[in-house]
C-alpha cells in the first residue's frame, strides 16, 4: 500500500516536473497538437458528410411506413407499377385508415433538369406526383409558405431543400415541363428527409404530361403499427395478381444511399488514416526531441532513485495530453466548420439530387478524439520506453 | 556537388528526426497525389473529353428516351458527320452494389465514335457475329475476373425481356483497352438490335446520342442547329459538348475539387509546421558549427544556401517517395472496389506536386537559414 | 623590431566597443601592434581583457571599431563581408581551444572542409587532407569521427584543418587550453615545427606561461593596452 502510494507519488511529481518544461518546447509541442487538430478535423469533416446523408436518410423513413415498388427495380425511378396493382397493394392489410381512406399513396417519380445555383450546370431533379393522402402518409410534411397546389392544376410545391440548391423554384416563378409552364405555388418542409429535395405535384396531371397512362411507380403506405408489416408483406407477396417487393420505409431509404454512404466513408477512413501516418510521425518527433532535450533530467532522477516506470508514465501523459488538446481543438473546429453546412450531392442509387447538411454528431467528435488519443499513445510509447532504457550513467555524460 | 556530402551528413545527424521528418512530407505528398486522383475520378475524365463530339439528350432530363429515328435527322444537319446512340441499361451484376455501366450501342459505330476504345479486330468481329455479344473495357473486366468466353448475367430493373424474364445472359466477346490513361474501361457494351427486339417494351427509344462534328469551333452552333430541328416536337433535345455535359455531371456530384483542395491545404499546412520546427531545430542546434564554416572561410550566402539546401534535400526525398507511394497506391485500385471508371494521377497533378515540393522546402528552410545567414561568428563562437 | 623583416599584420590605432544593451564595453583602445613575417607571437593577459577580441580582430571575424586592421599588405576591415568570407578562406589558419570540429564528419572530411571553397578536383582535396593529416601525425585516424579521438588528437585534426589551405597566418585561441601538459606540449611541438620548417607566421593567445616560452615573442594585453611585460 504504501509502495502503491509511493510509486504514484513519484508518478505525479515526473509528470509535473516534465509539464514544466513544456512551456521551454513550444515549438515542436504546438506542432504536434496542431498536426493532430488537422487530422481529426480532416477525418470529423469528411465523416460529417456520410453522416449527414445518412441523417437525411433516416428523417425521411417513420417506422410504420412501408414502400412498395415492382420486384426487381432498385429504386423508385425503374419501378413501374399498374392502376390494378395500386389497387390491389391499397387493399393489403395492416394499412392505417383515417377518416375512411387507406393511408396509401401511389406516386409518380421523373426527374427534371434544373440549374444548380452555384454553378449554373443542369442537376437531376426529383419531382413527385403524389395523390392526396400523400401529406399524412410522409414524415413530417408540411407546406411553410405559400400554399399547397390545387387538385388538378398545373401547379407544384417545392421542397425547402430544392429551394436552396437549384434556381428558379422561388414563389412566383415557373418551371417548364412538358413544354408547359408550371407556376411554384409554396414551399414545403418534410422533417429534413430526403423529400426536401423534391417538387410535388398532382399525379394526376403528371401522368398525361408524361404519358403514364393510369401508371404509377411506387406506393407509399402507413400501417396500423411498425408490427403489421410482416403481414402486409407476406399478403401481397402472396398475392398471384401482383409482383411486388413491399419494403419497410428506413430499409428502402437505407439501400438508397449504401454506394453513396460506403463511398464517402471508405475515402474519409482511407484518408484519415494516411494523415494519422503523419501525424504520427509528427507526434514521435516531437516526443523523442522532448525526450532527447531532457536526457540529463531525467539521468539525474534515476540517478537519484525514481524508478523508471514514472518516466514512461510521465512521458506517455505528456504526449497524451498534447494529443488530448489536438484532437479537442479538431473536433471543435470541425464542428464549427462543417456542422449544419448545406450541399447537395448526386446520389447514385436514384440517379437523382439529394440536399443534406453535413452532420458532426457526438459520436462522431468523440471517434476524433479517441483517434487523437491512439496517435498519441503510439506516439508517445516509443521514446518514453527509450528514456525509460537509458542507462543512467551514460545519460549523464551526455552533453 | 561537392558540398552535397556536407548537407547529408547534417541531415544524418539526428537520424531519427530526419527519418520521422522525412515521413511526414512524404505522407503530405502520398496523400496528394491520392487526392489528385480522387479529384480526376469525380470529373469523370473531363480532360479526355472529344472536343469534336457532343451530346444530345432529352430536353427534360437525361432518363427521358429519344426516337431512334432522330439518328438519321441529326446526321442530315449541318456540320455534323456522324451519330451513334446509347441506352441506359441499368442492370445488376449479383448485386446492387456492383455498379457501373451497361449500355446497348450499335458496335461499329459506336467504335468509330469513340476510338479510345481500342478492340483488337478478331474480338471486334466476334461480337459482329455474336447477338448475344458483349464487349467490356479492361477494368472492369479485372474487377470481376471476367474472361472470353465467360457468360455474364445481367439482372434488368428497367429492361425486362419479352415474356417479363428480367435475367439477361451475354457472351464475352471482347474486351478493350483504353487508348489514353484516362479513358473509361469500365463500360459493358452489348448489341442494339439484340437489345431493341428483345425488350419488352419502349422498342425503338434510346438513351441520348453521341454526335461528332466537323470543327469544333462551331461546336455551339452545331448544337444550336441540333435543338432548333427538334423544337416543338414532343421530345424536345439538349446538345452540349460531351465536355461541358461531364462537366455538368461532376458538377452534380458537387464541389469535391473544393473539398478535396480544403483538405490538401490542411495537410500542408500541418506539414509546414512539422518541416519547419524540424529545420530551425536544425540550425538552432548548430550555431557553432555554422559560425565555423563562416570563419574558415564560407560566406553569409553560402551558409543560407546549406540550410535551404537541407530543407530541400528532405523535402525533395520526402515529396519523393510520397508521389512515388501515390502512384504504387493509385495503381492498385481505387478505394471503393471499382466503381470509378477512371483512377489515375494526372501528369498536371504530377507536376504540381513537384512545384509544392520546391515551394515547401523553400519556406520551410528560408527563416532557418536567413538566422544562419545573420550569425555574427565572433558572437556564434563564443557560446 | 627589424627593419628587414616586413609586417604581415599591422594593427593600428584600433578601438573596440562592445554594446550590451545601453552599457558600452570598451575592450581595446588605441592600439597597435605589427607582426612580422615568420614570427610565433604568444599573447598573455588575464581573462576579458580582449585577447580573442583581438585575434578576431586579426583573423577578419570581427571589424574594430576604429582605427585600421592591415594583413599582408590589405586593408581587411574595409573589405565586403563577401570578399572577407574569401579572403579567410585563402589567407588565414584558425585553431580553437574546443577545437569545433563537425561532429557529423570524420577527421578526413574535417580536414578537407576548407578545401570546398577551392576549386581543386575531388583527388586533389582527399590528397592535400591527407598531407595535412600526416603532418599532424595522424594519417592512421583518417576516417574516425571526432567523438571517438581524444582531446589532443581532436585539435591535431583542428590544427590540420587551419594549414589544409596552406595559409600565411595561424590564428590560435588557447590551443592547449583544454589539454593535459602531455598532449599539449605535442600540439605546442607541431605548432613550433609549422612555425620554424613552413615559415608559418603564428598568433597564439594563451594562458600558460609554458607554451608562451616556446614563442618567439610573448605580448601581454592588459586594459586594452599591448605591452611587452606582464602588468602587476
Ligand atoms: N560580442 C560581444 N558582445 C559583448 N561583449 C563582448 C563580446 N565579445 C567580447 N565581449 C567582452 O569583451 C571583453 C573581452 O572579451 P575576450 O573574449 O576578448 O576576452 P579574453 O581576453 O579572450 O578572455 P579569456 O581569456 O577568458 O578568453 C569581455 O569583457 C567580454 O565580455
Ligand atoms: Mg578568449
Amino acid at each position: 500500500m504504501a509502495g502503491m502510494f509511493n510509486w504514484i507519488s513519484q508518478i505525479v511529481s515526473v509528470t509535473l516536473f516534465n509539464l514544466r518544461t513544456l512551456p521551454q518546447r513550444i515549438g515542436s509541442s504546438t506542432t504536434a497538437i496542431f498536426g493532430i487538430a488537422g487530422v481529426v478535423a480532416v477525418m470529423v469533416g469528411v465523416l460529417s458528410i456520410a453522416q449527414g446523408i445518412l441523417r437525411t436518410m433516416e428523417n425521411s423513413s417513420s417506422s410504420e411506413n412501408v414502400v412498395v415498388l415492382r420486384s426487381g427495380a432498385t429504386s423508385e425511378m425503374m419501378s413501374g407499377l399498374s392502376g390494378d396493382d395500386v389497387r390491389f397493394i391499397s387493399e393489403g392489410p395492416g394499412l392505417l385508415r383515417q377518416d375512411d381512406e387507406v393511408m396509401a399513396s401511389p406516386e409518380l417519380f421523373v426527374i427534371i433538369n434544373l440549374p444548380i445555383r452555384s454553378t449554373g450546370t443542369d442537376a437531376n431533379v426529383p419531382m413527385r406526383g403524389v395523390t392526396r393522402v400523400a401529406g399524412d402518409v410522409h414524415k413530417g410534411f408540411q407546406v411553410v409558405d405559400g400554399r399547397m397546389f390545387e387538385w388538378g392544376l398545373n401547379e407544384v410545391i417545392v421542397g425547402v431543400g430544392a429551394l436552396r440548391e437549384f434556381a428558379g423554384l422561388e414563389i412566383g416563378s415557373t418551371i417548364t415541363v412538358a413544354r408547359e409552364e408550371w407556376p411554384v405555388v409554396g414551399i414545403f418542409e418534410a422533417s429534413g428527409g430526403i423529400a426536401e429535395t423534391e417538387i410535388w405535384v398532382d399525379a394526376s396531371v403528371l401522368q398525361p404530361a408524361y404519358r403514364r397512362g393510369n401508371s404509377y411507380q411506387a406506393v407509399y403506405g402507413r400501417l396500423k403499427s411498425p408490427d403489421a408489416f410482416q403481414e402486409f408483406k407476406d399478403a401481397l407477396t402472396s398475392d398471384p395478381r401482383l409482383n411486388v417487393k413491399p419494403m419497410r420505409e428506413a430499409d428502402y431509404h437505407s439501400s438508397q444511399s449504401t454506394v453513396l454512404y460506403n463511398l464517402i466513408t471508405g475515402l474519409g477512413t482511407l484518408i484519415a488514416a494516411i494523415m494519422g501516418f503523419g501525424a504520427i510521425f509528427g507526434a514521435l518527433n516531437t516526443m523523442y526531441t522532448a525526450v532527447s532535450s531532457r536526457t540529463r533530467e531525467i539521468a539525474t532522477l534515476r540517478a537519484l532513485g525514481f524508478q523508471a516506470s514514472p518516466v514512461v508514465i510521465s512521458v506517455l501523459s505528456e504526449s497524451l495530453l498534447l494529443a488530448l488538446l489536438g484532437g479537442a481543438i479538431g473536433a471543435s473546429l470541425a464542428w464549427l466548420v462543417f456542422d449544419g453546412f448545406r450541399a447537395a450531392t448526386l446520389n447514385f442509387s436514384s440517379f437523382s439530387q439529394v440536399a443534406f447538411a453535413f452532420d458532426v454528431s457526438p459520436a462522431l467528435l468523440v471517434r476524433g478524439i479517441v483517434f487523437a488519443l491512439i496517435i498519441g499513445l503510439i506516439g508517445g510509447l516509443f521514446p518514453a520506453i527509450r528514456a525509460a532504457r537509458q542507462p543512467v550513467s551514460a545519460a549523464l555524460r551526455e552533453l | 556537388m561537392k558540398y552535397l556530402y556536407l548537407l547529408w551528413s547534417n541531415l544524418k545527424r539526428k537520424k531519427m528526426r530526419t527519418t520521422l521528418t522525412l515521413l511526414s512530407i512524404m505522407v503530405a505528398f502520398l496523400l496528394f497525389g491520392y487526392l489528385g486522383a480522387i479529384k480526376q475520378a469525380f470529373s469523370q475524365g473531363i480532360d479526355v473529353a472529344g472536343l469534336d463530339r457532343l451530346i444530345v439528350r432529352h430536353k427534360v432530363s437525361i432518363i427521358q428516351l429519344l426516337p431512334e429515328a432522330y439518328e438519321s435527322r441529326i446526321e442530315k444537319i449541318e456540320g455534323v458527320e456522324d451519330a451513334v446512340h446509347q441506352t441506359w441499361f441499368g442492370g445488376v451484376y449479383q448485386k446492387p452494389s456492383n455498379f457501373f455501366a451497361q449500355m446497348p450501342v450499335k458496335p461499329e459505330e459506336y467504335l468509330k465514335m469513340y476510338p479510345e476504345f481500342v478492340l483488337s479486330d478478331e474480338e471486334r468481329n466476334a461480337w459482329l457475329n455474336t447477338r448475344s455479344g458483349a464487349v467490356v473495357g479492361r477494368g472492369i473486366a479485372d474487377r470481376f475476373g471476367w474472361k472470353l468466353g465467360d457468360r455474364i448475367p445481367i439482372n434488368a430493373t428497367i429492361w425486362s425481356r419479352k415474356g417479363g424474364e428480367r435475367t439477361w445472359e451475354f457472351d464475352l466477346v471482347g474486351i478493350y483497352d483504353g487508348a489514353e490513361k484516362g479513358t473509361d474501361t469500365s463500360q459493358f457494351l452489348f448489341r442494339y438490335d439484340f437489345f431493341n427486339e428483345s425488350r419488352q417494351f419502349g422498342e425503338g427509344l434510346v438513351g441520348w446520342y453521341t454526335v461528332r462534328i466537323s470543327d469544333p469551333d462551331r461546336a455551339a452552333i452545331t448544337a444550336e442547329l441540333i435543338d432548333a430541328e427538334f423544337a416543338n416536337s414532343p421530345n424536345e433535345t439538349k446538345a452540349e459538348p460531351e465536355g461541358a455535359f461531364l462537366q455538368g455531371f461532376a458538377n452534380q456530384i458537387g464541389d469535391i475539387g473544393f473539398i478535396m483542395m480544403s483538405i490538401i491545404v490542411a495537410v500542408f499546412f500541418t506539414i509546414l509546421l512539422v518541416a519547419g520546427n524540424t529545420m530551425a531545430y536544425a540550425v538552432r542546434e548548430r550555431t557553432n558549427e555554422l559560425a565555423l564554416l563562416k570563419a574558415i572561410g564560407f560566406t553569409d550566402r553560402g551558409v543560407l544556401a546549406l540550410v535551404l539546401g537541407e530543407s530541400f534535400v528532405l523535402t525533395l526525398l520526402g515529396g519523393g517517395l510520397g508521389l512515388a507511394l501515390a502512384w504504387l497506391l493509385v495503381s492498385l485500385g481505387d478505394p471503393s472496389g471499382g466503381s470509378l471508371p477512371v483512377f489515375f494521377i494526372p501528369y498536371s497533378d504530377l507536376a504540381v506536386g513537384i512545384a509544392l515540393i520546391a515551394i515547401m522546402a523553400f519556406i520551410a528552410g528560408i527563416l532557418p537559414a536567413l538566422q544562419a545567414q545573420r550569425l555574427q561568428i565572433a558572437d556564434a563562437l563564443r557560446r | 623590431m627589424t627593419e628587414s623583416s616586413r609586417s604581415l599584420v599591422s594593427v593600428k590605432n584600433v578601438d573596440k566597443v562592445f554594446k550590451r544593451g545601453s552599457e558600452e564595453i570598451h575592450v581595446l583602445g588605441g592600439l597597435d601592434l605589427d607582426i612580422p613575417e615568420g614570427e610565433f607571437l604568444a599573447l598573455m593577459g588575464p581573462s576579458g581583457s580582449g585577447k580573442s577580441t583581438l585575434l578576431n580582430l586579426i583573423g577578419g571575424l570581427d571589424r574594430p571599431s576604429q582605427g585600421s586592421v592591415e594583413v599582408g599588405g590589405e586593408r581587411i576591415d574595409q573589405l565586403s563581408n563577401r570578399r572577407l568570407a574569401a579572403w579567410r578562406a585563402r589567407h588565414v589558419g584558425l585553431v580553437f581551444q574546443f577545437y569545433n570540429l563537425m561532429p557529423v564528419l570524420t577527421a578526413q572530411k574535417n580536414v578537407e572542409l576548407p578545401l570546398l571553397l577551392t576549386h581543386l578536383s575531388r583527388a586533389e582535396r582527399k590528397k592535400r587532407a591527407a598531407i595535412a593529416l600526416d603532418i599532424v601525425g595522424l594519417s592512421n585516424r583518417n576516417n574516425h569521427y571526432p567523438r571517438t579521438l581524444s582531446g589532443g588528437e581532436q585539435q591535431r585534426v583542428g590544427i590540420a584543418r587551419s594549414i589544409v589551405t596552406d595559409p600565411t597566418l595561424l590564428l590560435c585561441d588557447e590551443p592547449t587550453g583544454d589539454l593535459d601538459r602531455k598532449s599539449g606540449d605535442e600540439i605546442l611541438d607541431l605548432l613550433q615545427a609549422l612555425n620554424r620548417e613552413q615559415g608559418k607566421t603564428i598568433v597564439m593567445v594563451t594562458h600558460d606561461i609554458h607554451a608562451a616560452a616556446r614563442a618567439t615573442r610573448t605580448l601581454y594585453l592588459n586594459k586594452g593596452r599591448l605591452t611587452t611585460e606582464p602588468e602587476e
